[in-house]
């Protein structure tokens, strides 16, 4: 299990949710993805994408105008409660 | 090969090549999910007919999404959800997106069937579309193409005689199957096969919704956007005309994401034919132009609340004092006497200026886009 991290900030979605998924692509299950995002519609997309494919939000941070979303690769796609 | 009886299937792409299959496989399909209703209830009907679909839905710069207007603050009421997903998610489908930007400006900069009401390509889009699902279904083992076209449906892309031409040029053939309209179309290669009943596809046409309305509410679908996939900025005037204005004054008919991002983003002038200014018209507008700071010489409002404004032009100190006006008179200080603005070059270097906001009056109509 390796920690990995993704800047898509400043970029409008999709393409956060394309970057976060293309990344995946190249890790292995139980990997951990670190995406900084600055639109809000990722702390929506991103979650999304990951519960239709598998992954698992493991924590959402608001820091600034910055949001990092913590994936963890084939979590099997549930969410934290908040 | 899994086991089951064995049959051949005819690949519409390589006429000379056969296929073997298993009747007891499961069949894949891939369904273009835009985000719309249409697509949704195609992608349903498949499903409900033993098939297993996945969506794909393509960015192509030019794609319409809730999120980017949420860095708006009037927009905030609106749900911040990407539709394509909030399909898949509905349906219970995987969904792969992809970034089809770069192989897209062919299709907007020479559209091989013209341009709609606007600067949209539809016709030319489409096939685009379904010929990037074609290569998707050959590279991941799919068996067919899922989409939700309606015949009757749009006036350039979904009309009887243009049909077969997105067939024929994405090079899907019969391997694209549109579950609403089916029966009014041949047979496909899934229903010659039997991997669907024919019978158990739609015949709908024409630009009526209602039979799809009725279709959701028998799949309990609510909350779906609306109208049916109308997803691109390329069919709005007002966007078709930044666009437009861009490529006249720039010489040259080509761009980049962040210049059709920027499209979509503040309220747009040109009070030069060689220089723009976009202002923002919210914080979250701000916050976003802020990023783009280090390639744009901007303004920002000093004495006063106000907007952040990009310069998108080479600028002399005459184009300098005329933009700070222009600023100024979208800030709180509008009505003084004078506004300090700080104009800060793409080093980080600012100095101030104090001006006179600029009259209502004199701001001449054709200067905003």
């Amino acid at each position: 299990m390796s920690t990995h991290h993704l800047d898509a900030r400043r970029l409008l979605c999709p393409m956060p949710v394309i970057k976060t998924q293309d990344t995946i692509k190249n890790l292995n299950n139980g990997d951990i993805l670190s995406v900084v995002c600055t639109d809000p519609g990722a702390e929506h997309d991103i979650p999304a994408w990951c519960r239709i494919n598998g992954h698992k939000v493991l924590d959402i941070n608001h820091a600034n105008h910055d949001i990092t979303i913590s994936i963890e690769v084939n979590g099997l796609g549930s969410t934290p409660s908040s | 090969m899994k086991g089951g009886k064995r049959h051949v299937v005819y690949d519409m792409n390589n006429r000379a090549a056969y296929k073997e299959t298993s009747t007891t496989q499961k069949r894949k399909a891939v369904a273009l999910i835009s985000g719309g209703l249409d697509s949704m209830l195609a992608t349903r009907l498949v499903m409900e007919l033993g098939i297993h679909v996945e969506g794909i839905n393509f960015f192509t710069g030019f794609c319409v999404e809730g999120h980017t207007h949420a860095i708006r603050k009037k927009d905030k009421t609106k749900p911040k959800r990407n539709n394509a997903l909030w399909v898949a998610e509905q349906l219970g489908i995987k969904l792969h997106i992809v970034d089809v930007i770069e192989p897209y400006k062919s299709v907007v900069l020479n559209p091989k069937h013209g341009y709609g009401a606007n600067m949209n390509p539809c016709l030319d889009c489409k096939g685009f579309m379904v010929g990037k699902a074609y290569e998707w279904i050959k590279e991941n083992d799919f068996d067919f193409i899922i989409t939700g076209e309606v015949m009757g449906q749009r006036p350039m892309s979904q009309r009887k005689d243009t049909m077969p031409v997105i067939q024929r040029e994405s090079g899907a053939g019969d391997l694209l199957l549109r579950p609403l309209c089916a029966k009014k179309l041949p047979p496909t290669l899934p229903e010659r096969e039997g991997w669907i009943d024919r019978e158990k596809l739609l015949d709908l046409h024409g630009r009526s919704r209602k039979p799809q309305m009725a279709l959701a509410e028998k799949y309990g679908f609510k909350d779906y956007a609306q109208p049916a996939g109308g997803c691109c900025f390329l069919t709005d005037a007002n966007y078709t005309r930044k666009l437009t204005d861009l490529w006249g004054n720039r010489g040259t008919r080509d761009y980049e994401l962040d210049d059709i991002m920027l499209l979509k983003v503040g309220r747009h002038l040109r009070p030069r034919s060689h220089f723009k200014l976009i202002i923002s018209r919210e914080e979250g507008e701000s916050r976003f132009l802020e990023g783009y700071r280090k390639e744009f010489v901007h303004l920002k409002t000093i004495s006063h609340g106000g907007p952040l404004a990009l310069i998108d032009g080479d600028v002399n100190d005459n184009d300098l004092q005329l933009a700070a006006r222009l600023v100024a008179r979208y800030s709180q200080g509008r009505d003084a006497d004078a506004v300090e603005i700080a104009i800060v070059d793409k080093q980080g270097i600012s100095k101030n200026v104090t001006v006179n906001p600029i009259a209502v009056e004199d701001i001449p109509g054709d200067w905003i886009l």
